[in-house]
């Protein structure tokens, strides 16, 4: 099955000279529909440059990031700007929810600066807001909504309409446990769904949700649990 | 736990024999417990000789089912009324495997820190799969058997990742020649 986000022999130095700090360094990586692949590592490991290249928000110094087969690299600013809206999704720590909107309104956002009809944007929302469980809660404002409630909501946002990829970036760390675990359930019944998933935690029992947790140390792979890349690709080139 | 104290709430529901009680223990830990009949038998004779259980006359399949006694059930309250202490348990493998390996030359710490890091998230990973089967929804006792497992999975990591930060940060220079001035040597051991 082609991947979603693959990236290849990644490399990313802020700087240069004595100072330079290297993020990432040499990181190959595939995310396949269906698939939730959790990141760990300590702080200043290279979590969240990954995460940032992943969503074309940032380019490599070196190596490739494609999504949906397309090399980031190859786009047009134009062109770049168009995967970030119609096939990514980030879900963030602190929801991102416009506070003047309501969650519908929120939700059908992306899709409306994307060109689409104010009408089939909302039809859109309200579907997606279904998916996640909280078609009741269309009409509120984000203030008038719980940690959890608002994180649905940003889940539901990530994936509206043909969004396939979503990055997300400690989705749990403002909620208490409980609503933290139904908030993880929701994105791995969306994922499960067909979407692709990248989640970046460094809560182990956070992880535990995930198919595949990559260990970063330092801007390296050091380890990886659930099936290996190597193990895919002897699957792949047998069927 | 003791197998007595699963085997005496067990009976306090009422009278079972062995294999019931096999069954029953085996559903109450969601199967993190497996218990063979040889150990069921051996511990319902202990308990019998101590007079927490008695024996009551054969089923129809030839089966002995036994029943809680009073002193059996004093025994089982005040098993569930006093804390368990933490000498108690086991001695810990893992950190007496640490520590050796911090004394051990040739051994690097960090990497055996790693593997355990994955194993334990690997565990999460299962418990969690284990957690959000939708034939195990239902059953509260089972969902919080689970729970209990992921926290101590958890507690492991975050020792782990602990005893990661401190090693790095520890960690000591270049060792100095065997003929170095013993000062140099003491401060690269720092």
């Amino acid at each position: 099955m082609s991947s979603v986000l693959e990236l290849r022999d990644v490399h990313r130095t802020h700087g240069r000279g004595p100072t330079a700090v290297h993020a990432l360094r040499g990181v190959t990586l595939r995310v396949r529909p269906g698939e939730l692949v959790a990141i760990m590592g300590p702080s200043g490991s290279g979590k969240s440059t990954l995460l940032n290249l992943a969503g074309g928000l940032d380019g490599p110094s070196q190596g490739e990031v494609l999504v949906e087969g397309r090399s980031l690299d190859d786009l047009s600013l134009r062109e770049l700007a168009a995967v970030r809206r119609r096939t990514v999704g980030y879900v963030f720590q602190d929801f991102n929810l416009l506070p003047s909107l309501t969650a519908a309104e929120n939700v059908a956002l992306p899709l409306e600066l994307d060109g689409v009809s104010v009408r089939r944007a909302r039809r859109a929302a309200l579907g997606a807001l279904s998916e996640v469980g909280v078609t009741d809660l269309a009409g509120r404002f984000p203030d008038e909504m719980s940690g959890g409630q608002q994180q649905r909501v940003a889940i539901a946002r990530a994936l509206v309409g043909e969004r396939r990829l979503v990055l997300a970036d400690e989705p749990t760390g403002a909620l208490d446990s409980g609503t933290g675990e139904a908030v993880l359930r929701v994105l791995r019944e969306r994922v499960d769904a067909g979407a692709a998933g990248l989640l970046v935690t460094h809560e182990a029992r956070h992880a535990g949700w995930a198919d595949r947790v990559i260990f970063l140390r330092d801007g390296v792979v050091v380890d990886s649990s659930g099936p290996l890349d190597s193990v895919d690709d002897l699957l792949e080139h047998r069927s | 736990m003791s197998i007595r104290h699963g085997l005496l709430a067990l009976l306090e529901r009422g009278p079972m024999h062995g294999y019931q009680l096999r069954a029953a223990f085996e559903a109450s830990v969601g199967g993190t417990w497996a218990l063979n009949i040889g150990q069921v038998y051996t511990t319902l004779s202990r308990l019998e000789r101590d007079d927490f259980v008695r024996p009551r006359p054969e089923g129809e399949g030839g089966q002995r089912p036994y029943e809680i006694t009073e002193s059996g059930r004093a025994e089982l309250s005040r098993w569930f009324s006093t804390p368990l202490e933490r000498t108690d348990r086991p001695r810990d493998e893992l950190a007496i495997k640490l520590a050796l390996a911090m004394t051990t030359p040739g051994v690097d710490v960090t990497a055996v820190v790693q593997s355990q890091r994955t194993a334990g998230v690997r565990a999460l990973q299962e418990y969690t799969r284990l957690k959000t089967r939708p034939s195990d929804q239902d059953d509260l006792s089972w969902r919080l058997v689970l729970d209990s497992l992921i926290f101590q999975c958890e507690a492991e990591i975050r020792w782990l990742d602990h005893c990661e930060t401190t090693i790095l940060r520890h960690r000591p220079g270049p060792v100095a020649p065997a003929g170095a001035p013993v000062e140099e040597r003491e401060r690269n051991r720092r």
